[in-house]
């Protein structure tokens, strides 16, 4: 029951700090934050697969199809809810990942990352050729309404990040509930031995199947909030190198802590926004090696360092 | 029937590409255990060095010898072996030998990060041009069609660097070795072979291949940046088709690819883009690890 409360306080604690900020940061930091805590969304999805030892290199397929549904409900249907297009959303990751995550469910390693790849990949193809979705010029996506409030300018933006900051703050709490659960220890026990965990009775390819629809959710929900956030959505979300960059994020944080993996994503975006501007040619660069670093010195991530006393760094 | 003869043309001359752009990748997984992402920079690396290199070529009086311009292509490509392969290979893939195969491809995903800019650093964003090579042979008639002589060069040189490939490997003594290495590299090292060496020749031969598949492209593209980008993923598809390692797995993967995506080209070209994964998914649902692969015992 103390963990319980552990995570509640600690929650709290996240979601004061993250709302005074809203309130604090001027305009561009907001935007930044919450491109930045969405992403994180999805790279908390890898992380949910790396618990158990997969990394998925396709995770934007989700985030494409969250940003998607958010753009086409708003062109096509008129629908600017955020509660509802966020709804919509997971319920169509939830449908693609459970027909994907029961077939992926049987390979590993390198056959499940390039296979997750290449699912991404498909859409992003289908996407690119269908004229009457934009094509690769993509979609506008009309500004959320929240529940009847429509805000504009720096409500708008406000408004956005506040709604991003509560959903990251409740999922982080129910991972960290996840993670220490039967299931997320099993998928712990399945990164280290999962012929062992089939002997002891537990069956790894649910554990992988659940752990791919949570992480199609996850990354749905951080595809409609950038969309939104972003008023545009194109088949690049679908493409490998933004994969890349998810899984750049959960390998930076590791998969031993969750606020790691905000703050990896977070860093990320500061990291391309400043390199953006002050040196366009070479950012890439800078997180290329930055990449290496981390694998060399930190295997298990920045979460790693304030993390080991508990699981050990195992 | 014409359409049935233009689809596989089209095809061969598409899988014979396909082949020479991902042997190297099957080759340096087979032996080094490492599924190389940075392949398509090498790639690139491979157009951009056969651009510069042509150019200078015909700027001081290659002109008196055009065909001279595809020993030019060549030695481009082995530059890029001999200057990049023995940074990589020794001063960073070999510290993940022993780590999972796909921590090594997160390395070598930071290697692309890293050479996508050194290229533009290198190179600049301008696109660069390498037309002479590509219009020396004149075209040729086959049948209804015209097609680009340069494009018959391409299934010839692949035909010639598949059969290399497989002789050394096959037939020669160091390429027995380096089977030996793949099957068992405790074993090997143990009867003294010098795996380090090994793997040094095979990544070596690995980043020629992508270079020189680079050098062959450069004529028929803008060699711009980018262009490493998209195929190293049409590679990655070769290869998981045909089975991770195996260069005849690569052979078939590719031939398949081409021909599908001819096809597609031609019966539906809204499909263009995405038929090369979708035979991959189709390959992979059917034969988990490839058409061509040895079965893997389970860890305990």
């Amino acid at each position: 029951m103390k963990a319980l409360s552990d995570i509640r306080v600690a929650s709290l604690l996240a979601l004061a700090l993250l709302v005074a900020g809203g309130f604090a940061l001027p305009d561009w930091a907001l935007f930044l934050m919450t491109i930045g805590l969405a992403k994180a969304l999805v790279s908390l999805g890898i992380v949910v697969q790396m618990r158990a030892g997969l990394v998925s290199f396709g995770q934007g397929l989700f985030f494409c199809i969250g940003a998607y549904v958010a753009g086409l409900m708003a062109n096509f249907a008129g629908l600017t809810d955020i509660f509802v297009l966020t709804g919509i959303s997971v319920l169509a990751c939830l449908a693609i990942g459970g027909i994907f995550g029961p077939l992926l469910a049987n390979y590993r390693g390198i056959f499940f990352a390039m296979l997750s790849l290449s699912l991404s990949m498909i859409l992003y193809g289908i996407l690119s050729k269908m004229n009457s979705l934009g094509g690769t010029d993509g979609l506008n996506v009309a500004a959320p309404t929240f529940a009847g409030y429509a805000p504009e300018g720096r409500a708008l933006s406000l408004s956005l990040y506040l709604y991003t900051s509560v959903i990251v703050v409740a999922i982080g709490a129910v991972l960290r509930t996840g993670f220490d659960s039967q299931h997320g220890l099993v998928s712990l026990a399945v990164r280290s031995n999962e012929l062992r965990v089939e002997y002891l009775g537990a069956s790894v390819r649910r554990t992988n199947a659940i752990n791919y629809v949570i992480s199609a959710m996850l990354g749905g929900i951080g595809g409609v909030i950038t969309g939104l956030a972003i008023g545009h959505v194109d088949p690049e979300y679908a493409y490998w190198t933004t994969s890349g960059e998810f899984v750049f994020v959960a390998i930076l944080a590791g998969y031993l802590s969750i606020p790691a993996v905000f703050v990896a994503s977070i860093i990320l975006e500061l990291v391309r926004s400043f390199s953006n501007l002050y040196f366009p040619n070479t950012w890439q660069m800078v997180l290329g090696v930055f990449l290496l670093v981390i694998i060399l010195t930190l295997p298990n991530g920045l979460g790693s360092l304030f993390h080991r006393r508990r699981e050990g760094g195992s | 029937m014409d359409l049935i003869l233009v689809i596989l043309v089209d095809g061969l001359i598409y899988g014979a590409w396909l082949f020479i752009v991902s042997v190297g990748l099957t080759l340096v997984f087979g032996v080094l255990g490492i599924l190389n992402l940075a392949h398509g920079s090498l790639y690139a690396i491979g157009a951009y060095s056969t651009a510069t290199a042509v150019g200078i070529y015909f700027a001081y009086g290659g002109d008196a010898f055009p065909l001279g311009s595809y020993a030019v292509m060549a030695l481009a490509a082995l530059l890029v072996a001999v200057v990049i392969a023995p940074l990589l290979e020794r001063g960073l893939l070999r510290h993940f030998y022993h780590r999972d195969e796909v921590i090594g491809v997160l390395v070598t995903y930071g290697v692309f990060l890293i050479l996508e800019d050194a290229i533009k650093l290198i190179w600049g964003v301008d696109p660069l041009f390498v037309y002479e090579p590509y219009d020396l042979l004149g075209m040729v008639e086959a049948g209804p069609l015209f097609y680009v002589a340069y494009d018959f060069l391409v299934i010839a040189v692949s035909a010639v660097t598949g059969f290399a490939v497989w002789y050394f490997l096959n037939r020669t003594r160091r390429g027995k070795v380096m089977l030996a290495v793949i099957h068992d590299r405790e074993m090997s090292q143990t009867m003294g072979v010098n795996v380090d060496k090994v793997f040094l020749l095979a990544f070596g031969a690995g980043v020629f291949l992508a270079a020189f598949g680079g050098a062959l492209t450069a004529p028929m593209i803008s060699v711009s940046p980018g262009i490493g980008v998209n195929v190293i993923i049409v590679a990655f598809a070769v290869i998981i088709i045909g089975g991770l390692g195996s260069i005849e797995g690569a052979a078939l993967g590719a031939v398949m690819v081409g021909i599908s995506r001819a096809a597609s080209v031609h019966l539906m070209p809204e499909l263009e883009l995405f038929i090369i994964y979708f035979v991959m998914a189709v390959v992979l649902i059917f034969r988990p690890e490839g058409i061509f692969v040895r079965t893997q015992t389970r860890k305990i």
